[in-house]
């Protein structure tokens, strides 16, 4: 008979054991040894009917095909543009994968250069960890103005929210124009001062985003500073 | 005369007070902090990371690299040069040997994940309290692990095997003295680190291994508490 060893939702360190038995299964960042069902990696527990997994608490981002993210400049060459994604692999823009056609005797410069941050979506990941992003989707644009934030990677679906609740609301009470890339880069553009709440708030997420009753005290955080009455939408 | 009381009034079988922090360096990738006794280390790791001069990549799996610095007033003798001397070398290489074998970085080719050991006060058992604090930081860092390593160094002063041996047992005057660090695994109990200086019998050793075991499965104890302890709940 299988048996669980912890409880769903608690810290986890490595090697710790999990599950006796063959009734469970190992599911991301855990493995069986023998019959025994280990972590193997610091975590938090998520159980789904049989399937243990544990959920990353730090880390940097693991790049994802169709992922939209926010990433940096960092090298122009021949026929595309190589980019910082705060992961452990640069990210790669051919000019094929660019909004516009671009000659092929064109300056690259032009359209972005070293520095400049860009919201892209990434098409590919290979075995070797060679990232593929693209441009070929009219959400996806260059970023002027505003400022960048980093945040931890893992933190970024609570600063989104169920549905994006999170940041809409936050988007709400600052009247900020928010973009949160999933490798925990975020570009916020408003009123200096509102722009500045807004990175208190995001810091104050992440800093608690593993605390229930988060979205109450997001609220009163951003009424307090806002001076607003702002209402919860129910996601269902 | 032999030796029959510990320099500091502690057991023969029992460690350093100990204390440990996980986390506590900003804007590194995991981090931690082992203090055995008067030891203290400071482990930072940052990556995986891109590894240059790019002939160090290795396309099947990520790459682990350590680096031990021991500062410079941070013994009881002269000032140590700053910087890696030929001691500093083979201890960062025994260390990245004793944690190599928890890590995996499959899912992480061409890349590195480094680790900076830093001593700002010591009192012998350097190399043990720096394994502590790296193995605890490369698990803060959220690294895959198959498991982590506690280290502990014994000794043996005169006729006697103590735990967790210190300086002044270290230069004990009135007989011989050996010095075993060893660095074990803690669900599997596997050795990754033993090294000897000085002498011994064999059944000394044999004894010196289950000791070791035993202090090495508090240590582990210490450090997952500590691990979980950043996460917690403050009400």
């Amino acid at each position: 008979m299988g048996k669980l060893l912890v409880e769903d939702k608690t810290i986890v360190t490595p090697g710790e054991e999990l599950a006796e038995g063959m009734d469970f299964l190992p599911a991301e960042g855990t493995f069986r040894d023998k019959d025994k069902i280990l972590a193997s990696r610091m975590g938090l527990i998520h159980i789904e009917g049989r399937l243990i997994k544990i959920l990353r608490l730090s880390g940097r981002y693991i790049p994802k095909a169709g992922d939209t993210i926010i990433a940096k400049v960092t090298n122009i060459l021949m026929s595309g543009w190589t980019f910082d994604i705060n992961s452990s692999y640069s990210a790669m823009l051919s000019v094929k994968e660019a909004k516009e056609f671009i000659r092929r005797d064109a300056d690259l410069t032009k359209y972005y250069d070293i520095g400049d941050y860009i919201t892209t979506s990434i098409v590919k990941v290979t075995s070797q960890k060679l990232i593929d992003v693209s441009m070929k989707n009219p959400s996806l644009r260059k970023l002027t103005g505003g400022r960048i934030i980093n945040v931890n990677p893992n933190k970024v679906p609570r600063i989104i929210g169920k549905r994006g609740s999170m940041v809409s609301m936050i988007k709400n009470a600052t009247e900020c124009n928010i973009i949160v890339g999933q490798n925990g880069v975020i570009w916020i553009y408003g009123q200096p001062e509102n722009e500045i709440i807004v990175v208190n708030t995001i810091k104050m997420i992440e800093k608690e985003a593993h605390i229930s009753g988060l979205t109450e005290r997001i609220k009163t955080f951003l009424e307090k500073k806002t001076n607003k009455k702002i209402s919860i939408e129910k996601v269902e | 005369m032999a030796y029959t009381k510990r320099n500091d009034g502690r057991k023969f079988d029992e460690i350093r007070p100990t204390e440990a922090k996980a986390g506590i360096i900003k804007r590194a990738d995991g981090s931690a902090y082992f203090k055995m006794g008067k030891t203290v280390a400071y482990a930072a790791v940052y990556g995986p990371r891109e590894i240059h001069p790019k002939f160090l990549q290795n396309p099947k799996e990520g790459k682990l690299r350590c680096y031990y610095n021991m500062m410079p007033f941070s013994s009881v003798g002269d000032r140590v040069r700053p910087g890696a001397n030929r001691r500093a070398k083979e201890i960062a290489m025994v260390t990245e040997k004793a944690i190599l074998p928890v890590v995996d970085l499959t899912e992480f080719p061409n890349s590195v994940v480094d680790v900076f050991i830093e001593l700002p006060q010591t009192d012998a058992g350097t190399r043990c309290a720096g394994i502590c604090a790296a193995s605890m930081a490369l698990a803060d860092a959220g690294i895959p692990m198959k498991d982590m390593v506690a280290a502990v160094s014994i000794g043996r002063v005169d006729d006697k095997l103590v735990v967790d041996i210190d300086y002044s047992e270290e230069s004990y005057e009135d007989g011989t003295v050996a010095d075993i660090p060893m660095a074990v695994i803690s669900r599997t109990g596997e050795i990754s680190l033993l090294q000897m200086d000085g002498n011994l019998s064999r059944d000394d050793l044999k004894k010196a291994i289950e000791m070791a075991k035993k202090a090495c499965s508090e240590i582990d104890k210490i450090q997952r508490d500590t691990l979980k302890k950043k996460y917690e709940v403050k009400k």
